[in-house]
């Protein structure tokens, strides 16, 4: 048997086919149960109806929320976009020791335990007035995302060939437009996959939001997380629907980017 | 001459917010772990000393190191199922485990809670073909947190294990197979060995990243089995501990950075081949 290929072929099926069920069945299941007509979460549904979106929609306490998210996250990309991509062009054009340094701190947000970043930006941001407001939780979130647009930059960066804008700034292209007409249309595809990685972490972001948000200023996912705590609310599976949707969205528009640009899928 | 060099501009705006916004709460953060209420070690003493403290450092432990070996057992076929696929079946594998990677740990613990809940749908088939009669307890314990942990942990082994796996030369095995090895033998002495870059890689990542959890286990698990990082935002949160929470997150930095340490130096050790 050991010896069999049949075998080997008929193992490794029965793993893919475990792994599609284990990663995929419990967001399918959220994404039938949103559009079920039953009152109650149950499986399969009864039948098919947009209650749950309705109520989503129609309910001040989710629309608020979501709003709320979207003013964080749209900033948060931005700011963390142009931060991040400058921090990248810096850092590949630098040689010295500090070059290592800097990417260090840069990237320690990523390394340190996110519970302590929490900790820590609730504890100072309530001494400044940044608690519980829109400001204090961009800047929180801008700090979770750089380093992801950071890197994403960087690996793109190391495969750019620096003569290229040399050369554009010897035919006498003053330094922005070298960057605006050679540099930046180069890299342009990892810049948008860091700006979506930035999007999606945002809107998808806990933790940080968790320490830092009041009644009067809560994303949706602190929501969430107060409902499901509470009793569950059916209507989370239509809101979680659309956050996943988002995040898939997300995934495959950097998916076909990556694709365009040649650079393998990855993380 | 660091004033007119470009990228020192360009590169000051992101260093000035990181080290403004959080290198400083973090110092300020740790700080507190010695100099509250007076100076001295006296939080560690209550961390190191109490059993409910060193209960939950223990959960935190056992629960990352479960984790981890459960990432192992499943990660592993994974990823050689991965490489030896053809490059249609293996884009759809990478794209089957990138998608819960990119999809909110909030959506997903739901999802399992909708599943495994006492009138969830495990519970309602099995007593509706009449297989039980009582609902099965998988949620709010230690299954549930496992079960949900693996799911949002498995992409850190698979990926540094697939990347190291496709590199293998494939002939070392079927040298060591022609050489009257049988394919146990082979896999453990030969095909193993060359793995195992990419398996401690990705055990470090997934251990590292559990031992940190805070929202699979808050939502997933039982009451009394809670992991480290619940237990600084119950302090923060409940009873405004600062010193005791800011104790507890240098005992997690602490924990984890000697972990990557020792873990580096492995790695390094062995790529000089001693």
């Amino acid at each position: 048997m050991l010896y069999s290929v049949r075998f080997w072929g008929g193992l490794r099926g029965v793993i893919n086919a475990m792994l599609v069920v284990y990663m995929l069945a419990p967001l399918a299941v959220i994404l039938i149960i949103s559009f079920s007509s039953a009152m109650f979460l149950t499986f399969p549904p009864p039948g098919f109806s947009l209650q749950y979106y309705e109520k989503m929609f129609s309910n001040p306490t989710w629309t608020r929320a979501i709003l709320t998210s979207v003013k964080i996250m749209v900033p948060t990309a931005i700011i963390a976009t142009v931060l991040g991509t400058a921090a990248a062009l810096a850092l590949s054009r630098m040689q010295s020791r500090w070059a290592l340094v800097i990417r260090g701190i840069l990237m320690a947000p990523l390394i340190i335990p996110v519970i302590i970043t929490a900790a820590a930006i609730f504890g100072v941001f309530r001494i400044w007035g940044l608690y519980g407001s829109l400001p204090g939780l961009i800047i929180a979130h801008v700090i979770l995302t750089l380093p992801f647009v950071m890197s994403t930059v960087s690996a793109n960066l190391m495969v750019f060939d620096n003569r290229l804008e040399d050369a554009a700034a010897n035919c006498g292209a003053p330094p922005f437009t070298a960057f605006r007409r050679i540099t930046l249309p180069l890299i342009a595809p990892s810049v948008l996959s860091g700006m979506l990685f930035a999007m999606v972490i945002s809107f998808d972001e806990l933790v940080v939001s968790l320490f830092l948000s009041t009644p009067t200023v809560r994303p949706v996912t602190v929501q969430m997380w107060s409902n499901i705590k509470g009793d569950t609310d059916p209507t989370i599976a239509a809101i979680a629907t659309v956050l996943f949707l988002f995040s898939l969205l997300a995934l495959l528009i950097d998916g076909l980017a990556r694709h365009k640009s040649g650079r393998a899928p990855g993380l | 001459m660091l004033l007119r060099n470009r990228a020192f501009w360009l590169v000051l705006p992101a260093v000035l917010l990181i080290g403004i916004c959080f290198l400083y709460p973090v110092t300020w953060l740790l700080q507190r772990s010695v100099s509250e209420p007076v100076w001295g070690f006296q939080n560690y003493q209550t961390i190191f000393g109490r059993s409910i403290y060193l209960g939950v450092l223990w959960n935190t432990i056992s629960i990352a190191g479960t984790t981890t070996t459960l990432c192992a057992l499943f990660g592993f076929p994974v990823a050689y199922s991965m490489v030896h696929s053809k490059p249609l079946l293996r884009r759809v594998l990478i794209f089957v485990v990138l998608i819960p990677f990119w999809t909110s740990i909030l959506v997903r613990s739901f999802a399992w809670l909708v599943i495994l809940q006492g009138g969830g749908i495990i519970n309602d088939l099995l007593i509706g073909i009449g297989l039980i009669v009582e609902p099965l307890e998988l949620v709010y314990n230690r299954f549930g947190v496992l079960l949900g942990m693996v799911q949002v942990l498995l992409p850190f082994m698979i990926f540094p294990l697939y990347s190291v796996m496709a590199r293998i030369d494939e002939s070392y095995f079927k040298a060591a197979m022609n050489l009257g090895a049988n394919p146990i033998r082979a896999f453990l002495r030969v095909y193993l060995p060359l793995c195992l870059p990419g398996l401690l890689t990705g055990a470090m990542l997934v251990f590292i990243i559990s031992l940190g959890y805070f929202i699979t286990p808050a939502l997933l698990g039982g009451r009394g089995d809670i992991m480290i990082a619940q237990l600084i935002f119950d302090r923060i949160d409940e009873f405004g501990d600062w010193p005791l929470a800011s104790a507890l997150a240098i005992v997690l930095l602490v924990g984890t950075g000697l972990l990557f340490v020792t873990v580096n130096v492995l790695l390094k050790l062995r790529g000089r081949g001693v």
